[in-house]
């Protein structure tokens, strides 16, 4: 049977269109990016409620603070490199030290932009993001969870760093699963170990549990897809049944979901953790797929770290 | 404390005792608290005391009202003024004045909105970011078709900032008529004078290009300052900037026009001399100090 793909960018363009009856109050800006993030329908039904911000995501990100401080609940769109590096002093004061109630949300997080490579790619977003005092930090899996997110993270106050994909991948929830923030799903049980994964390497985490398990290896395996605040709840228990843990994203291996589930678990319950991720590297330009092979992102790398991890165990 | 926006005549003599004041708690907190930026600071008494003797709406008593005019000091190192004209009107105890920089005081170094949601519209200090963020209460403001004024102070030497430029575009792109921004033209930073330092000149030129009313003032003349606010109609949509030649340290002579003092804590000696050259005000009394600190200053 194919595999349904869905880009999680269409769901939030659809997502954040839908909370534009519900919510008065929602108003969306971008900085020159309005299809690439899907808000085209958005600027087009609401365009009192649209703020084409030009290509200046710095000024973007401060205004749409001040929006938030005057009752609106803004969602800031662009890329996830530009959104959290180039604007990184606009999100730490103006809207993580205000407590502002800002939706930063972006596409192109990770290494699945297209052709257009490394200044493009965004594989430090989510370590940023995390470091700021205050930020819930969302990372959806698939289309349906990216819909189930956006409408969750309006509803959520102060601010959110919302990360989305660029391209369609594989839908493994459906659009009537529950989601709240920061509390994670065990997507498979299992007790041999547990993969902690989001994005889209929870799909390819799924595909490993099916090849583990063909040799006798049952992987939990957890979407976590609030990175801020862990589900540290899910996670020690998880480290308490299973012994081991790999961890797996479309991120550096430093300080995004590996670096928050090893900080966690050394305090909490300590078991050997591997971690699939980008290793300390930028990237290149390449095909999604040619990409995620080169950079270990795939879910044979994800079988390989189970299989070290569990020497460890 | 309640203000109308331009309730009434001006009297001229009160601001300007009112300003005298400000000066006096700036010199008193910084002095006080060991450290603070003195300089912008004295600069900014007139417009401020303007602002909160004068110009702008607000309710101490309800300071949430939406349709309160909105202050953004982006500029925040200037903040003891700010915190001192709040006091002076009951925002805030005016013996609170006296925990300016402290550990654990509300009165933080640069503005901080956690402590003041309903006050500080944005924590400001890194240069150029609280005015973007005054767009963004404009616009809001706007969108509500509120008849609220967002004041913006910025420095001069702050005009060095990228983003000050990306601002100006926004309000005027979104026509901010509702936006008034004030230039702090002391012509001196931190490492000497801005034209040396890097040279932002001619400001009026610059910002009529990218679209605003622009207007040159004395940032000393309070009557002058009134004049051109209120002849401020925003109605064409275009956002004001009024661009202030003003003194850094003014009112005490030894630090006017003197770079060194953007940021320099005056020692007992030279607080008390300052203190006698700004004067004593008519009306006000001095915020107590509890635990008055020695410095070995």
């Amino acid at each position: 049977m194919p595999v349904e793909k869905v880009a999680m960018r269409d769901m939030f363009g659809r997502a954040v269109f839908e909370l534009g009856a519900s919510n008065p109050n929602v108003v969306v800006l971008t900085a020159d990016l309005t299809d690439a993030i899907k808000t085209t329908a958005f600027s087009e039904k609401y365009p009192n409620r649209f703020f084409q911000m030009g290509i200046k995501e710095s000024d973007m990100v401060a205004t749409a603070a001040g929006m938030a401080v005057d009752g609106l609940v803004p969602f800031v769109t662009t890329f996830a490199a530009f959104a959290t590096s180039l604007a990184n002093q606009s999100v730490r004061v103006s809207v993580g030290y205000n407590r502002a109630n800002v939706k930063i949300t972006t596409s192109h997080g990770g290494v699945c932009v297209g052709g257009d490579g490394a200044t493009h790619q965004s594989f430090e977003d989510v370590a940023l993001m995390r470091m700021i005092p205050g930020m819930t930090v969302v990372v959806p899996c698939d289309g349906p969870e990216a819909y189930r997110a956006t409408a969750a993270v309006a509803a959520h106050p102060g601010p959110v760093y919302l990360r989305l994909g660029r391209i369609p991948t594989p839908v493994v929830t459906s659009e009537s699963d529950e989601f709240i923030i920061g509390r994670a799903n065990t997507l498979r049980e299992g007790r041999d170990i547990a993969i902690v994964a989001n994005g889209l390497m929870v799909p390819a985490s799924l595909e490993a549990a099916d090849v583990l398990s063909r040799d006798g290896i049952e992987a939990r395996v957890i979407n976590m897809h609030t990175v801020k605040p862990l589900d540290g709840e899910i996670l020690a228990l998880a480290a308490r049944e299973c012994g081991a843990v790999v961890t797996a994203e479309e991120h550096s291996i430093l300080g995004g979901l590996g670096g928050a589930v090893a900080e966690f678990l050394s305090g909490e319950f300590p078991v050997p953790v591997e971690r699939v991720g980008i290793k300390d590297t930028f990237g290149e330009s390449g095909e999604p797929e040619e990409i995620l092979e080169k950079y270990g992102l795939t879910a044979l790398d994800i079988v390989n770290s189970a299989r070290r991890v569990l020497v460890r165990k | 404390m309640k203000q109308q926006r331009f309730g009434g005549n001006p009297d001229i003599d009160r601001i300007e005792d009112f300003a005298l004041q400000l000066r006096r708690d700036s010199l008193r907190m910084i002095h006080h608290a060991g450290a603070g930026h003195i300089g912008g600071t004295l600069g900014l008494a007139d417009y401020m005391a303007v602002l909160y003797g004068y110009a702008m709406a607000f309710d101490s008593g309800n300071p949430a009202d939406s349709e309160r005019d909105r202050l953004v000091l982006s500029n925040g190192h200037t903040c003891a003024v700010w915190y001192a004209a709040l006091a002076r009107k009951g925002f805030l105890p005016l013996e609170e004045l006296g925990t300016f920089r402290r550990l654990g005081s509300r009165l933080q170094g640069h503005p901080a909105r956690m402590h003041f949601p309903e006050l500080v519209e944005t924590s400001s200090g890194p240069l150029g970011q609280g005015f973007s963020v005054a767009n963004g209460i404009a616009i809001s403001r706007k969108l509500r078709g509120s008849s609220a004024r967002i004041y913006c102070i910025l420095g001069d030497g702050e005009l060095q900032e990228g983003q000050v430029w990306e601002a100006a575009m926004t309000a005027a792109h979104y026509k901010l008529g509702n936006l008034i921004v004030f230039i702090n033209a002391n012509g001196l930073q931190i490492d000497g004078r801005v034209e040396d330092v890097m040279n932002i000149a001619p400001i009026e030129g610059k910002f009529e290009s990218f679209g605003w009313n622009t207007v040159s003032i004395d940032g000393h003349d309070i009557a002058g300052i009134i004049k051109a606010l209120e002849a401020i109609n925003g109605g064409e949509g275009k956002p004001t900037v009024l661009v202030a030649d003003t003194v850094m340290g003014k009112g005490v002579p030894f630090m006017e026009g003197k770079a060194e003092w953007h940021g320099t804590w005056p020692d007992n000696t030279q607080n008390e001399e300052a203190l006698q050259a700004v004067g004593a005000s008519s009306t006000f009394k001095d915020f107590p100090i509890s635990e008055e600190l020695v410095h070995a200053g």
